[in-house]
């Protein structure tokens, strides 16, 4: 029961890391790379709200978000959008996006660095006990997750019961069709770029309550995103956050039943057992 | 005629107004070169422990006139370059340093895989290569291998052996029983630490109860708090990494894992730990250590403060400053540049630093602190080699 709890509350965690990307990928074709610096990003300004002007990192997200959404809906606009046009195919625009945003990867870690400096950052909000079926977890990680399952909720609530959700997963299936029935694919993806950013953000500022951090740590979470995108399906919600429950599960009953030195091991293999029996991620649709 | 004359003195003037100033001046200065990591996995022990000392011990050199080589007073000229953590990078930097820069000294890299790593080329080089950062059991074959090198900051062996006969000193005050959790961060540092640990506290009569490794940058170490508490322990042993020191500390807190000696690795002497964890910090032993009492301790952590902002963490920054200081005196004594004879100067020299004289044996420094402990915000060496001021380890009472 332990095991399955702190399981389920590592997976929100994964979740929170994982869903931005699914969007930005799977909707507007952009593999961002500087996913995981956008994330540290959130860590950042949480870290700085909480501790210059005393905001809770929960009401921070009201503030981060927005944020988040402007400047990706800018770096989609003025940096992305001319790749986009550009690119023959879905091959090429990969490529380039992810050229691009490695670029951008070393620009934020470098913003970064010059405004806080490359220690470690670490501050203690909500760090108490909660007790759930005789067990003590972290508060801060069982808000997380619970903001981790709003956050899925409301999205696909968004995706799959609104108009203009309908509209992102039309692009996400087919852009060139999504083109035919009078969607403004260039507006949708630039829409999901900017979502997926506000997300990612939010999930960091969430994880600063529990992670020690710093600027150059991006890139674990970019890689840990990738993997659960990929197992989960490319641009589906609801295969990211199964996928992160399978990880989340996976990694904590190895770490308790075998050894924490296996964990990522088990990662991996379960990575691998996918990627062999299903290509296209659990969810993802056969490519014709 | 007037008009040409006014010509030549603008094209003059011009001239003289784009030649860089120091162009003019042409002072001799003391060119030191530095490479360690600000950005990658090592760049937040970099920023904490490494890159602060070196702003400071510029800044002290110049303030008091600069490094007195023979007759000559030279100001000190810092080059400085980020490694990224990486080896490959790391060498390319010190390739730089001294075949296009030309530094007269080379600053020691930051931690035990980057020093080991450029040490060959820094020999090949000729520089005096002074490690404070470095701690293995290989020094002293590394110190026999490259004559050039010394080694301050002690081995892996020392610092586990410290950390065993600190539980020792608390069961045998009867302040613990004998269980012991142990686990380790799987990578060079905390399989050596875990591999001269795990006998030193088994020679002490302690009784292993739960042991477990886990992968470097691992944060998420709920089960293994969990799995450590269902073993019921009397004292708790981490061989760990800042990320995971934090972790590991915070679960415990959480699940209330009741030890009476609760030990994390690196990380548990940085300032930002007691600011983490306030006084639940109380009690934790740590790899480290200082002598905070001792007035030129006191002195240096206030300069520090002052000069890089940042407070210095309880353990490498000393030592890495005292490692300058070697190398400053040691150029002092030699009254030259010439490498060879600086190098002479360190293996023979004692020399006056911020942790109290120090000597190397055989190009290794065996003064060093091995455990601390944290004590109403500050972390008191309780556990050293060579060095007196250890005060005597308390009991961790609970985490509120």
């Amino acid at each position: 029961m332990e095991i399955l709890v702190t399981g389920i509350l590592l997976s929100g965690t994964y979740a929170l890391i994982a869903l931005g990307l699914t969007l930005q990928y799977g909707v507007a074709r952009i593999m961002n790379l500087a996913n995981g610096e956008t994330l540290v990003a959130g860590c950042f300004v949480a870290f700085w709200l909480y501790a210059s002007f005393a905001i809770s990192p929960i009401y921070g997200l009201l503030i981060i978000a927005p944020a988040a959404f402007a400047l990706n809906w800018a770096i989609y606009r003025f940096a992305l959008r001319p790749l986009v046009n550009r690119a023959k195919n879905r091959g090429m625009l990969e490529v380039d996006s992810i050229l691009a945003t490695f670029g951008l990867l070393f620009l934020l870690q470098g913003l970064m660095l010059l405004s806080f400096g490359g220690e470690y950052f670490s501050y203690t909000f909500l760090a108490e006990r909660f007790v759930l079926f005789g067990s003590a977890y972290g508060l801060n990680r069982v808000v997380a997750f619970a903001a981790a399952v709003v956050i899925a909720l409301a999205l696909y609530l968004f995706l799959y019961h609104t108009r203009h959700g309908t509209a992102v997963r039309a692009v996400a299936a087919d852009p060139t069709s999504a083109n035919l029935v009078a969607i403004d694919v260039a507006r949708t993806a630039a829409f999901a770029f900017a979502l997926g950013g506000a997300l990612t953000a939010c999930g960091g500022a969430l994880l600063s309550t529990f992670y020690t951090f710093n600027a150059s740590m991006g890139v674990v979470f970019t890689m840990k995103a990738l993997i659960i995108v990929i197992m989960g399906g490319v641009g589906d919600i609801r295969g990211a956050v199964l996928a992160a429950l399978i990880l989340g599960v996976a990694e904590t009953a190895v770490a308790s039943l075998i050894d924490p030195g296996l964990t990522l091991a088990a990662t991996y293999t379960l990575f691998i057992l996918v990627l062999l029996f299903r290509p296209q991620g659990i969810f993802g649709r056969q490519t014709t | 005629m007037l008009r040409r004359t006014l010509l030549a003195l603008a094209a003059s003037a011009a001239t003289l107004a784009m030649l860089p100033a120091a162009g003019l001046a042409q002072d001799e200065v003391l060119k030191i070169g530095a490479s360690a990591p600000k950005t990658g996995p090592l760049g937040g022990g970099g920023a904490t422990s490494h890159w602060p000392n070196i702003q400071l011990w510029v800044n002290d050199v110049n303030e008091r006139g600069g490094i007195k080589v023979g007759d000559k007073q030279l100001k000190v000229e810092l080059i400085e370059y980020d490694d990224k953590t990486s080896a490959e990078e790391a060498i390319k930097n010190i390739q730089r340093l001294a075949t296009v820069d030309n530094v007269d000294f080379i600053v020691t890299p930051y931690s035990t895989g980057l020093n080991v790593a450029t040490a060959p080329l820094i020999a090949r080089y000729g520089y005096p290569h002074i490690t404070t950062s470095a701690i293995t059991d290989g020094v002293e074959e590394f110190a026999e291998r490259w004559p050039n090198s010394f080694w301050m900051l002690g081995t892996s062996r020392e610092l586990a052996v410290g950390a065993a006969e600190t539980l020792t000193r608390l069961r045998d005050a009867g302040h613990i029983g004998n269980k012991v959790a142990l686990v380790h961060v799987a990578d060079a540092f905390g399989l050596e630490l875990a591999g001269a640990g795990k006998p030193a506290l088994e020679e002490a009569g302690f009784e292993i109860v739960y042991e477990a490794s886990y992968p470097f940058g691992t944060q998420d170490v709920a089960p293994i708090i969990s799995q450590a508490k269902a073993a019921a322990p009397d004292a708790f042993v981490g061989f760990s990494y800042p990320g995971d020191t934090f972790a590991l500390t915070e679960q415990a807190q959480i699940q209330g894992l009741d030890v009476g000696a609760f030990y994390v690795g690196v990380g548990a002497s940085f300032p930002a730990y007691a600011g983490r964890f306030g006084a639940a910090a109380n009690g934790v032993l740590g790899a480290g250590g200082t002598n905070p009492d001792d007035a030129t301790i006191q002195e240096y952590r206030a300069r520090h403060k002052e000069v890089t902002g940042a407070e210095p963490d309880y353990w490498a920054s000393a030592v890495t400053y005292s490692g300058l200081q070697v190398l400053e005196q040691a150029i002092e004594q030699a009254g030259t540049k010439d490498r060879a004879a600086v190098i002479e100067a360190i293996k023979t020299g004692t020399f006056d630093t911020v942790m109290g004289p120090i000597k190397f044996e055989n190009n290794v420094n065996r003064s060093l602190w091995t455990v601390g402990q944290w004590k109403d915000g500050v972390f008191h060496g309780v556990a050293a080699n060579g060095i007196d001021g250890a005060i005597e380890p308390v009991r961790k009472e609970g985490w509120e």
